[in-house]
């Protein structure tokens, strides 16, 4: 599933660093790709989703992909008439788009989550919070990472 | 019994906005990583957080292989009044926990 990646990062191992930049910098940006808009229409379940209001702390480059901070937070008042439903977590690059899908409402008192997550390799985050009044928002974060996790042994 | 760090505020002010923060020990293996011998190792998470605030639920989470090992979750309640609250972990080949902490709201 991570293909795409893999020889990027054996490349990257018998070239050294300057391999490592130019595979980096040459990456497609923003080429969605199939499992993770599917993952989020399927979440959406044909809604819109919109992007704001839904802010993904996570450093912009990791060294280790085992662990990986990450804060996600919403802009929400968080009353009995508005509060955020859901917070969801998805990946463009795991061999599996999910990542976390959270609960929670207006006994949370604010809508923040955190974890730490496994990144195969470098990629785009997506968080997608639902609201009270069933409309979906979004916020994204590119993250580099230089070990991989989840594939190798 | 996986070890489990709870950080739960002993007592809060009512309508005090507390911070959770759970971390339980455990492989998370993906299924996705080859074991010594080559295979893929069979995939072992746990899949489910959830907390309650009395009898209430007022957090739970579906987690992924993309979460790491030794899951770390942390989210905020509002202290309504003096409970237990519990945590239960859940996953694959049977996996469950549970954990209480008092709470007591002044």
């Amino acid at each position: 599933m991570s293909e795409r990646g893999a020889p990027g990062r054996w490349m990257a191992g018998r070239r050294g660093l300057g391999g490592l930049l130019a595979v980096t910098l040459v990456r497609p940006v923003a080429a969605e790709r199939l499992p993770l808009s599917e993952a989020l229409r399927s979440h959406a379940g044909g809604a819109a989703i919109r992007e704001g209001r839904v802010t993904l702390e996570i450093p912009p480059l990791v060294e280790n992909g085992n662990t990986v901070p990450l804060l996600v937070s919403v802009e929400s008042p968080m009353t009995e008439a508005d509060f955020v439903r859901s917070i969801a977590v998805f990946n463009e690059r795991n061999p599996q788009p999910n990542v976390i899908t959270a609960q929670i409402g207006p006994r949370a008192g604010r809508a923040r989550l955190s974890t730490r997550i496994r990144l195969a390799t470098s990629q785009r985050i997506v968080a997608v919070a639902e609201m009270s009044d069933g409309s979906l928002w979004s916020g994204s974060a590119e993250v580099i990472v230089t070990l991989a996790a989840c594939v190798e042994g | 019994m996986a070890r489990v760090l709870l950080n739960v505020p002993r007592s809060a002010a009512r309508g005090e906005v507390i911070e959770i923060r759970a971390l339980i020990q455990h492989e998370m293996e993906t299924g996705y990583r080859p074991g010594a011998n080559g295979e893929v190792l069979p995939r072992d998470i746990i899949r489910r957080f959830v907390c309650r605030y009395g009898n209430e639920v007022v957090f739970q989470a579906e987690l992924f292989p993309a979460i790491s090992a030794n899951p770390f979750i942390s989210f905020t309640t509002v202290a309504t009044e003096s409970a237990t609250l519990t945590f239960h972990w859940s996953g694959d080949n049977g996996f469950a926990q549970t954990e209480t902490r008092v709470l007591a709201v002044t």
